[in-house]
């Protein structure tokens, strides 16, 4: 009897406790966009808006403005999409449709391990390898034969944009290929068999039907993929050289929203430049709130629309 | 049905075009899948070449040499970044599978969608912005700390221990479930006994990997545990304290060899440790995973 009635209670301690976890996830994501945005207050209510467009950082004149640190942010994680996600993509093909079965578990897991090397290990590796490496070799072969292009003349760098895209790269690829697996994976087989005995080869199979099926999915993909290319704070602090005038070309040392935080957060000046970067981290906070709840929206409707849940 | 609309009757210059063309984009695939794989290779390989004049047993017994000179080992590194991410553990791993327990036995379906997205958010969030939030809530007033950075990285694991609990706890079958309850067992009871005892292996799996994931993450230490770290072992988790993430972060700006080839050697201690902890947590998911099938 008392058992039971222990078991009993029990039953509402444990509902409780877990209950009481939940709360506190919703507890903690409340918390921690006050505490950023509070942080960033002072900057808030002082540059406003015009903060985005402003391209000033001066601690002498304590003024700020986050405009040229928007532009590497969205130089250096475009550029790491545009090479990335082509590569993903066709990595997601192989695993799910090409590769033979004894081959799939071994290069699926080398795709993931891609993904666990921390992101310090990769910046090391860039700084101190594929740096100098792209400065001796591939930059002034580009300036030699692509420098009509604008944006592609200059002078080579060990450090700058080019090693912080080719990095983030590294970082994206993981995420778009194991998505694309999946997606690709969950395409049902009696389309790809109907396909296929309509006399398609694999790939216009691929084009016509798999492609189309989850092009959707792929889009939440690339978005997720963008939400942590801009995030990437230590591997681009690592490699792009800090600078704080806009590069003139992809060569130049340059600087994003996320390595800006890393590089200055500790050891302001004034508070207004630690309320500035604050102004940076609550940029972030939106853009990765953004592209994940949409990523997600996504990825649900298209799970309701295969059936399951 | 006209030729153009019905690819069987396709045939001479055209078959043969529609078939090359499927082999070059299989061709390219492939290559993708091969290109991942060699860069994998030449990152791993030039890492384990520069850490290897580095290795030695001075590395592990001893501490980190003074400013400018040679010599010394990532002790109080390797200290440190296991007390860190216990910490962190211990803070993410009961929150993480209580809120496993209460998205798979007490939510409706539509708090756990909720509770499943937000969860998802905060692990898209930046962990460099998970950095300046822990900065603003414990640094700011009490100064740098162990226990502030084990507060970021364990909201760096709890999204994975807690998405990857649910995972498991949805594979138990529900005649396990039912069983204890046709028996009078109360909700607790079957949970406690039934469930979670069916699930350990998968709870055991998410951690390790949520912990190997903790323990290369630099940006949420940063700012809560990255200053006047000293040269010496510290084990009061009230006082900063040195990580190998940090070390390879501060050496890797520095022009100073021996602190790029510390910085190396630390590289690779940490990948293997990270690397270890990936493998190990994919081949026990795929034993758990089997086991909770022969339940079924």
């Amino acid at each position: 009897m008392t058992a039971r009635r222990r078991w009993r209670f029990g039953d509402v301690t444990l509902q409780g406790i877990a209950g009481l976890a939940a709360v506190g996830l919703a507890a903690l994501m409340v918390l921690l966009v006050y505490e950023v945005v509070d942080q960033a207050h002072a900057s808030l209510s002082e540059f406003g808006l015009g903060f985005l467009t402003s391209s000033v950082w001066n601690t002498v004149h304590d003024e700020y403005g986050a405009a040229d640190l928007i532009f590497g942010t969205l130089v250096t994680a475009g550029v790491a999409l545009l090479i990335a996600v082509p590569i993903a993509i066709a990595i997601g093909l192989f695993l799910s449709e090409l590769a033979p079965r004894a081959l799939r578990t071994p290069v699926g897991t080398m795709v993931e391990l891609l993904a666990a090397i921390p992101s310090v290990v990769l910046g090391l590796w860039g700084i101190l390898v594929l740096g100098p490496f792209l400065n001796e070799h591939i930059e002034p072969f580009m300036i030699a034969h692509l420098g009509f292009i604008p944006f592609l003349d200059g002078f080579a760098s060990p450090v700058g944009l080019l090693p912080a895209c080719l990095i983030l790269t590294l970082m994206v690829v993981p995420i778009v290929a194991a998505i694309s697996r999946e997606l690709f994976s969950s395409v049902p087989g009696d389309l790809k068999q109907g396909a296929m005995a309509l006399g398609a080869t694999r790939w216009e199979m691929v084009r016509g039907v798999a492609i189309p099926q989850v092009s959707g999915g792929l889009v939440a993909a690339v978005m997720l993929g963008f939400g942590r290319a801009v995030g990437e704070a230590i591997a681009v602090a690592q490699v792009i050289g800090g600078s704080l005038t806009r590069p003139e070309n992809i060569y130049a040392p340059a600087d994003t929203m996320a390595s800006r935080l890393a590089a200055q957060y500790v050891g302001t000046a004034t508070s207004l430049q630690k309320s500035s970067l604050a102004y940076l981290a609550v940029i972030l906070l939106v853009i990765s709130l953004l592209t994940n709840v949409a990523a997600q929206v996504i990825v649900r409707r298209i799970q309701r629309r295969m059936g399951h849940r | 049905m006209s030729a153009q609309t019905n690819p069987l009757v396709g045939h001479g210059g055209r078959a043969r075009r529609r078939k090359l063309t499927g082999q070059v984009m299989e061709a390219l695939a492939t290559a993708a899948a091969v290109l991942a794989a060699v860069v994998l290779a030449i990152v791993l390989v030039t890492l384990t070449k520069r850490a290897l004049p580095a290795i030695n047993v001075d590395l592990f017994t001893q501490n980190a040499a003074p400013f400018g000179q040679t010599g010394g080992g990532i002790k109080n590194a390797i200290v440190g970044t296991v007390i860190i991410t216990g910490i962190a553990t211990a803070i993410a791993l009961p929150a993480g599978v209580l809120l496993a327990i209460f998205n798979t036995e007490f939510a409706p379906r539509r708090l756990a969608d909720l509770i499943g997205l937000t969860l998802n958010v905060l692990s898209g969030v930046p962990t460099i912005v998970i950095g300046v939030f822990i900065f603003g809530l414990v640094v700011v007033g009490r100064g740098q700390s162990a226990y502030a950075g084990a507060l970021g990285l364990s909201i760096v694991m709890l999204p994975l221990v807690a998405r990857a609990t649910e995972e498991v706890l949805r594979l138990v079958p529900s005649h396990l479930r039912e069983g204890g309850m046709a028996l009078g067992a109360t909700r607790a009871r079957t949970v406690i006994t039934v469930i979670l005892p069916t699930a350990i292996g998968g709870i055991v799996t998410a951690t390790i990997v949520a912990v190997a994931r903790a323990a290369g993450e630099t940006a949420p230490l940063l700012f809560t545990t990255s200053i006047f770290v000293g040269t010496t072992v510290n084990t009061d988790p009230s006082q900063a304290m040195a990580s190998i993430p940090m070390v390879i972060f501060t050496s890797s700006e520095q022009p100073d060899p021996h602190a790029q080839q510390q910085a190396w050697a630390a590289a690779l201690v940490l990948v293997v440790i990270v690397l270890a902890g990936s493998i190990a947590g994919r081949l026990l998911s795929l034993r758990t995973r089997r086991q909770i099938e022969q339940v079924r």
